[in-house]
């Protein structure tokens, strides 16, 4: 893609200091920015022929062939440098220029506004009144990302790590510790100022402050790590909502990494953008073959790596860890569902753009391809999930419940709503102290002695979070246990996604 | 996008890091002897924890210390600023305890 030739040290340990950030200044009088590739360009020759004769001190910058227009003196701008940096769209425009700075502009070919800037008059005659011009190089969509991580890096912060001569980037991030054992596709300067492009957010603005090192993190660190996570530039905005969800008190991200359980920040995206970045929400939706799914999840844990040096070994105790902590994040399948969406769940209009953090281990499939009944599967449904962390504990984990499409017709064919269906899970999910107490069942894990008459819920009220995704082929749904839930643990947490 | 390599841009990567390094401080003077000193014991929080340290205080207290007890509200976040400066306030030394 690259035309322009390289520029050695363009993007360099101080890359303010460089003089290609810089605006180059221009020559006073009348400046015109060219291409050959222009036909109004090549129409125009006799006019600026004209300018020329008339002693107009006329400077022509070209953009594509450095000997355009012939004999007529044209400066090399096939650099681009010029044309970037004071915004030209369109070719030809010409400038007028006084003490260095631009006082007028006329873009394409109009005769009049042409007179009026240069002082000469009986432009052209032979040509017609107006033309409107061809696109400006600089403005090329293909080549919009390089020249502005080549002209405007001075708006990108971080520090410039340059590799040597023999190293592999791929090798070389490896060895510098960025990775979470997979391959990063390497964040240069032109692939983070590409990944900016899809927020409106400033590179520098702080927007959270990351576990467990408390390191303040701006919109352009988490582009870098999201560019390394794979991640398009459209799905910056959920990752910025990603991390600000992360980073919260009630999600205590530094808990749930430091943790010896295995649990940890699984993604569930709700609204239009589900659909406007292509994320999966039906089959294999929990796991792999989709962009949007795999790198949104991974950029979120590669900011906690890089960012917040969340390492594991060092402040991640895991002891089994589990593989959605490479990533884990998916998409609500709202279209099918006969229900309200989680993010409605937890107190957002439906069609806002949501992403809801849950601190979850991997999923793990219930089968009941029998149950017609919705008493049936509800009961079927709350003896697994009784399973969760231990079939004799209680309260001190949350979950998220995956219903797939087939499970979720039997409840909507009956007529159960959302709420209906987590009335029955909770009421199946009343536990007799008797088989919950240290000893019960001749297992010595459980709850203490004194609880033995009481009854106690699985779950406390609004521990369980339901979702719908999955294919429709498939009578299952998904269990996804939580950790230490309430204030002494996480929270789940639901963030607004802003473009 | 050029091939590695063949651009000298693409040899050069901004940093995903935080950029921030440790600081380094001294260490605080081991204490010569408990005798009179004032130990901090802090619970985490963990299940049990208080038991452990019980017998802690038990021993401090053998040697002459004198204990003050301190609690996390979770285990699962760092202790806040406030009982942190407390502790550092009032005590000489500071034993954190993990226990299940």
């Amino acid at each position: 893609m690259s035309n322009a030739p390289p520029v050695a040290g363009s993007v360099g340990a101080t890359p303010e200091a460089t003089p290609e950030t810089e605006r180059p200044a221009l020559p006073d009088g009348v400046v015109a920015f060219v291409k050959r590739d222009c036909p109004t360009c090549v129409t125009l020759l006799p006019a600026l022929a004209q300018l020329r004769a008339a002693g107009v001190a006329l400077t022509i910058y070209t953009q594509d062939d450095p000997v355009f227009p012939e004999g007529l003196d044209p400066t090399d701008d096939t650099s681009l440098r010029r044309s970037w940096h004071y915004d030209i769209e369109a070719v030809p425009t010409l400038l007028r220029v006084e003490k260095g700075s631009e006082v007028e502009r006329a873009v394409g070919w109009q005769r009049g506004e042409w007179e009026a800037l240069s002082g000469v008059t009986d432009l052209g005659l032979d040509l017609p009144e107006w033309r409107p011009g061809c696109g400006s190089l600089s403005v090329d969509p293909d080549r919009e990302a390089e020249l502005a991580a080549r002209f405007g890096g001075s708006v990108l912060r971080a520090r410039r790590v340059e590799l040597g001569a023999a190293e592999d980037p791929f090798e070389a991030m490896w060895n510098r510790g960025w990775s979470d054992g997979l391959p990063l596709v390497p964040p240069t300067a032109e692939r983070v100022m590409q990944m900016l492009g899809g927020t409106t957010r400033k590179p520098d603005e702080v927007v959270a402050v990351v576990p467990p090192n408390l390191a303040p993190c701006s919109v352009e660190k988490i582009a870098i790590n999201a560019v390394m996570a794979g991640c398009r530039p459209e799905y910056l905005p959920v990752v910025i909502a990603a991390v600000e969800a992360a980073c919260t008190d009630a999600f205590n991200m530094h808990g749930l990494l430091a943790t010896t359980m295995g649990a940890g920040p699984v993604l569930v995206v709700n609204g239009p953008i589900r659909r406007v970045i292509g994320m999966n929400a039906g089959i294999n939706a929990l796991g792999q073959g989709n962009r949007a799914n795999l790198t949104i999840g991974r950029a979120l844990q590669l900011v906690v790596r890089n960012v917040g040096g969340g390492l594991p070994g060092e402040v991640d105790r895991a002891t089994f860890g589990n593989p959605g902590k490479l990533s884990f994040c998916f998409a609500e399948d709202e279209e099918d569902s006969p229900w309200t969406p989680l993010s409605t769940d937890l107190g957002f209009d439906a069609g806002i753009d949501t992403v809801t953090l849950f601190p979850g281990e991997g999923p793990r499939n219930v089968v009941d391809q029998i149950s017609r009944t919705p008493e049936s599967l509800a009961r079927s449904l709350a003896v697994n999930l009784r399973t969760v962390q231990h079939p004799k504990m209680a309260m001190a984990f949350d979950c998220m419940l995956v219903i797939g499409p087939e499970h979720a017709r039997v409840f909507h064919q009956a007529g159960w709503d959302k709420a209906k269906l987590l009335e029955a899970l909770h009421a199946n999910l009343m536990l007799p102290g008797r088989e919950l107490i240290r000893g019960a069942d001749g297992i010595e894990e459980g709850l203490p002695e004194a609880l033995r008459d009481a009854t106690i819920p699985k779950f406390r009220p609004g521990g369980i979070l339901i979702v719908h995704a999955g294919g429709r082929a498939g009578l299952f749904s998904a269990i996804i246990g939580g950790w230490v839930n309430g204030d002494k643990g996480s929270q789940p947490v639901i963030q607004e996604i802003h473009a | 996008m050029s091939a590695p390599g063949r651009n000298s841009q693409d040899r050069i990567l901004l940093d995903p890091t935080a950029e921030t390094h440790p600081a380094a401080r001294a260490r605080v003077p081991r204490l010569e002897s408990l005798s009179g000193k004032t130990v901090g014991l802090l619970d985490i929080s963990k299940p049990r924890g208080d038991l452990f340290l019980d017998r802690i205080e038990a021993g401090l207290n053998a040697q002459g210390a004198t204990v003050r007890r301190y609690q996390k509200p979770t285990f699962t976040k760092p202790a806040p600023a406030d009982l942190r400066a407390e502790i550092a306030n009032q005590c000489d030394a500071v034993i954190e305890a993990l226990a299940d």
